[in-house]
């Protein structure tokens, strides 16, 4: 009898049980507080935010300003004034370098003034033929990477040329190129100055969790707040966004470098900025390198998501493509994207792998053969260019820029495809879907609603419980019972059914391919090279087939979360058998059990830990991507903050929202961590 | 027995202690020292009470059992970690009331370190690991990538210079560590368990690879191991640590004839003696009435180099010093006991090194 009481599977019955005598137990009509918690004074919480916000904003810390050209002084407030400076300063260098690659005057106007402009018309940066930018990604391919990366490089220039995509590419390149470093940046110092200050990181750690669980879309409402919109807010918002991976990753890094080797650095006479910069942080480099990475990928994702408040660029033709249901440029779109990620993501991988040669005693030519390359293949790519442009002014200069208009393209090719597909599959997708949605979705989302908050909490705890004592029980009570306070109960119910539904598809389809791939090692090798791949496409991409296929439809969100989130739980159980020792491996073999046998009782369990990280990371792409889903149409958390996007009073409901999304994440996080912990613990593999 | 040169490593009462409430506690004594009451607040002691001097050119082996405080030591006399209490002379100057610049000078023109899990940056080839420290010293790429190179040689590591860490097997790892911490010409070399990863028979080929280059260089060293025979082997003088405390701190033979205390001759059992024991040791009053044998031996040769050719001799052996001066005989029932007697009935000269 006490063995059973204090089995967890009993307590877990026990649980459900209570949990379904309090949903029979409390109805809608007369449960009240139990049912869904009345108006209270959190309602309020968005409205005080948004005005002390607007406070901040407008009121606070007045300080007098003079205007030049109007020759008039002004009272504004101190934070106005830091953002517009802050705004000007990340503008100019995403002019500069959006000038440098297309051309303008902006940058010259930042020094001189538009009179200046109109009187000079020299007084303009050109555009760089793209042909010198192919050849330039070529050199710095070969020069980073060898001969492959170099045709990567290079390849995806053309492509991206070829088709018409020069623009909204360089565009977007000019974002990426800003935000990247910035992030790259801020995230290491952050983390640096965290590794060295204890209380900082103290500080720092619980933003840095929640910072990393809320959505793309909550970032962008503050930013339009305090920053305006334009390409300076989408830089700003793609900066907060991608910083608290890149803070988290340096701190891992740091953290792991072996005490000896800091003590190596310091008996080698390092001072403290010698030991950071020369031992430390190259030997963190690992880390800090995915944190790069992700910072890449980050700022991709993110590139395409600002162009809700402005952001111009192949995410803003994305988003009108796919508004407009052109799917065939939709693609295209998407293609370069990718491949902008992709080149980016491969270079920078080099790029840090790349090491110098001292010994090789080598005249100046072949010492700076790249940048003289570079530098011959400029002026006469420019100079044919330029000759082209001079000798036959009135026709279009494909060496030099093809337009949108001129590209070559296959979107009619696709649009064909489209067609047919819709056509020919119209009557089983439409069947498909009206029975997904009456049979599964539909039944599934009322069953959500249909719990009262009373029960849903004691739930929730009591698997917190369950998992880590009183301290958990706490922790998600915390993160549940805000939501729960909120007027959204309703809508986070309506996340919690999606993301339920596309994780639970996910971890199936993810598992199975798992363990059929990690029976075989070039299986291993081919799946875990997909999933790398897939993994670098911003997370928008996936939306495009998926309309392409099934259309319009809270179906297609689903099937799009799906697919997305499958890439973790793959990838988890994948790394997650491979990395079963070997020799526990070969004892269960000696001891006579099949390969089933083997798989099932030691494979699988040892790796299970493992695999529930990978179902964490499962579940919380999965909330990202819900949320993301909101720009086809959903009626959940995400679309509320669509909505406050374009309300000028929607920011606190907005941030408040986005804290709601974070906390559903947090809670999961924190119960599947605690509970890995545990078993890995139990397993004696940590 | 003082000498009048001054030691290149002067410790004076060294302290090290561990855990949160050391510091209360020590306040509440006023920076003195009680053990007992530091235990009681749930502090670990590193290292109690340690006084010792290490002279030029001297080397001195640091022994122990793991969690002895060896570490912890060496880490205080490079100043790896703060000392709790006492004094630290380097070349007579005060190491813990050093700041900041001082101390980076010290290590960047007076130490080397070489560690147990050669520490090697994995980043950086064999050459450029070796020429960190030259490095942020400010020499030039191109001196410090010179002397790097000459370092390289000197541990047989040619070839290899651009080859990176995760290339190289682990003894080669440690040819690196030892050229990286030999980079500066430091005159003190601080090794920690430097072959204790390493498999037996390459650990026995660093040994004699350590010993040719220490015959070459004359650093004044110190050596971390918890292995008895490396000690025994290396040694000028062992320094035997046990909980933070060293229990005696004398020449390899004296440990091995007259263990201090009960804990240390568990160590010493087991040892080879003919191994460790020089001639001079054992050897018997000259006699000038004793009729010798043709061949002779060197006061400080080991007995086991010469072992088989004293036995082999029917009359005693001569013992010469340094002047080829008669100081003592040696016959094979000496030898014989030696090997393969007990050790409480040997004729031991006791203070022959230091009569010598
Ligand atoms: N940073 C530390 N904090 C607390 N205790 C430590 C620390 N470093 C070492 N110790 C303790 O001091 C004792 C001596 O450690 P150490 O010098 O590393 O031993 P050795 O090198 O002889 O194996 C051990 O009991 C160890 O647990
Ligand atoms: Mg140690």
């Amino acid at each position: 009898m006490h063995y059973f009481i204090h089995h967890k599977w009993v307590q877990f019955i026990a649980l459900l049980a209570i949990f379904f005598v309090l949903v029979m137990a409390i109805s809608p009509v007369s449960g009240g507080n139990l049912w869904r918690f009345q108006e209270n004074i959190f309602w309020l919480l968005p409205d005080t935010l948004n005005n002390f916000l607007k406070y901040l904003i407008n009121d606070f810390w007045l300080v007098e300003t003079y205007d030049i050209e109007l020759d008039l002084t002004e009272e504004s407030t101190m934070i106005k004034e830091f953002t517009r400076s802050l705004s000007g300063v990340i503008l100019f260098f995403i002019n500069l370098i959006r000038e440098l690659l297309l051309g303008g005057v902006k940058t010259v106007v930042t020094f001189t003034s538009w009179d200046f402009i109109s009187e000079h018309p020299w007084a303009r940066i050109p555009a760089l033929p793209w042909t010198a930018v192919a050849s330039g990604a070529f050199l710095m391919g070969h020069f980073l990477g060898g001969r492959k990366l170099s045709i990567l490089a290079g390849g995806s220039i053309i492509y991206i040329a070829v088709f018409g995509q020069w623009t909204p590419a360089m565009q977007t390149l000019s974002f990426v190129l800003v935000a990247v470093p910035l992030s790259v940046f801020l995230g290491l110092m952050m983390g640096v100055f965290a590794y060295k200050n204890k209380t900082f990181k103290i500080i720092l750690t619980p933003l840095l969790n929640v910072a990393q669980s809320m959505p793309h879309f909550s970032y962008l409402i503050p930013v339009v707040v305090f920053f305006g919109i334009g390409d300076h807010a989408g830089a700003i918002s793609t900066v907060i966004f991608a910083t608290p991976p890149m803070i988290r990753l340096t701190i891992l890094g740091l953290k792991k470098v072996s005490p000896e080797v800091l003590e190596a650095g310091l008996m080698s006479g390092c001072n403290p900025r010698q030991l950071m910069f020369k031992v430390l942080i190259p030997t963190a480099r690992h880390d800090i390198l995915i944190g790069v990475n992700q910072v890449i990928m980050q700022c991709l994702a993110m590139a395409v998501i600002a162009s809700f408040i402005g952001t111009k660029g192949l995410g803003y033709d994305l988003l009108v493509s796919l508004n407009r249901l052109n799917i065939g440029e939709a693609l295209e779109l998407g293609i370069s994207i990718v491949l902008i990620a992709i080149v980016l993501d491969k270079l920078s991988l080099a790029w840090a792998n790349k090491q110098a040669d001292y010994f090789a005693d080598l005249p100046f030519h072949l010492h700076h053969k790249y940048s003289l390359a570079f530098f011959g293949i400029l002026v006469v790519t420019s100079a044919i260019a330029y000759a082209i442009s001079l000798f036959f002014p009135d026709k279009p200069n494909y060496l030099y820029f093809i337009s949108d208009t001129q590209g070559l393209t296959t979107k009619n090719f696709w649009d064909t495809i489209v067609d047919w597909i819709i056509t020919s599959t119209y009557q089983s997708v439409q069947s498909f879907n009206v029975f997904m949605i009456t049979s599964i979705l539909v039944p599934m989302k009322e069953a959500y609603l249909a719990m009262p908050v009373a029960a849903t909490l004691f739930l929730v705890t009591g698997i917190g419980y369950l998992v880590g004592g009183l301290r958990s029980a706490i922790i998600v009570a915390a993160f549940i019972g805000f939501i729960a306070l909120t007027p959204w109960w309703d809508r986070a119910l309506i996340t919690a059914y999606m993301v339920t539904f596309s994780t639970v598809t996910a971890v199936i389809i993810g598992c199975t391919v798992g363990v059929l791939c990690s029976r075989n090692t070039r299986a291993t090798r081919v799946i875990l090279l997909v999933c790398d791949t897939l993994q670098t496409f911003p997370s928008f991409v996936y939306l495009i087939p998926v309309i392409m296929l099934f259309g319009v439809s809270d179906l297609s969100v689903l099937i799009a979360v799906t697919v997305y989130a499958t890439i973790p739980a793959t990838r988890y159980t994948v790394e997650g058998l491979r990395n079963v020792p070997q020799s526990l491996q070969e004892a269960a073999s000696m001891s006579g059990v099949n390969p089933t046998q083997r798989l099932l009782h030691v494979e699988l369990p040892l790796a299970f830990p493992h695999i529930m990280l990978g179902i964490n990371q499962t579940i919380i792409f999965s909330l990202f991507m819900v949320i993301i889903g909101a720009f086809i149409g959903t009626d959940d958390l995400g679309q509320l903050i669509m909505q406050s996007l374009s309300r000028s009073n929607g920011m606190g409901q907005g941030i408040i929202l986005g804290l709601c999304v974070a906390f559903i994440g947090l809670a999961v996080d924190h119960l599947i961590h605690t509970w890995s912990d545990q078993r890995k613990q139990a397993l004696g593999i940590i | 027995m003082s000498t009048p040169i001054q030691p290149v490593i002067k410790c004076e009462s060294v302290y090290k202690i561990f855990g949160e409430n050391a510091e209360k506690v020590l306040k509440k004594t006023d920076g003195e020292v009680d053990t007992e009451s530091l235990l009681e607040a749930g502090c670990v002691i590193g290292v109690n009470n340690a006084s010792f001097d290490v002279h030029k050119g001297e080397m001195l082996v640091i022994m122990g059992l793991s969690g002895s405080g060896k570490s912890t030591l060496l880490r205080c006399i490079s100043r790896l970690i703060e000392t709790t209490a006492g004094n630290i002379f380097i070349d007579g100057e005060d190491l813990l009331g050093m700041n900041e610049k001082e101390l980076i000078n010290v290590r960047r023109n007076k130490m080397g370190m070489v560690f147990q899990s050669f520490a090697l940056l994995p980043h950086k080839t064999v050459l450029e690991n070796i020429a960190l420290p030259l490095q942020v010293k400010g020499i030039s790429t191109k001196d410090s990538m010179a002397r790097a190179m000459d370092m390289v040689n000197l541990v047989e590591l040619t070839g290899y210079e651009n080859a990176f860490p995760r290339q190289l097997s682990g003894g080669q790892q440690q040819r690196v560590g030892i050229a990286r911490s030999l980079a500066v010409e430091p005159e003190m070399w601080f090794l920690d368990e430097p072959f204790s990863a390493l498999d037996p028979l390459i650990r026995k080929e660093m040994q004699d690879e350590f010993l040719r280059l220490q015959s070459v260089l004359h650093k004044t060293i110190l050596f971390v191991t918890h292995d008895f025979d490396e000690a025994l082997r290396l040694a000028d003088r062992i320094a035997i640590m046990k909980d933070g405390v060293i229990e005696q701190i004398d020449t390899p033979a004296n440990i091995v004839l007259n263990p201090a205390t009960e804990y240390i001759a568990k160590f010493t059992r087991s040892v080879r003696r003919e191994r460790v024991l020089s001639c001079q040791t054992i050897m018997e009053e000259y006699d000038v009435n004793t009729d010798l044998s043709d061949i002779t031996v060197s006061k400080n040769a080991i007995i086991d180099t010469v072992a088989e050719r004293v036995l082999s001799e029917q009359k005693p052996v001569a013992v010469l010093n340094e002047q080829d001066e008669i100081v003592g005989t040696l016959n094979s029932k000496i030898i014989i006991q030696v090997m393969f007697g007990e050790t409480n009935n040997l004729p031991i000269n006791n203070n022959a090194e230091s009569q010598a």
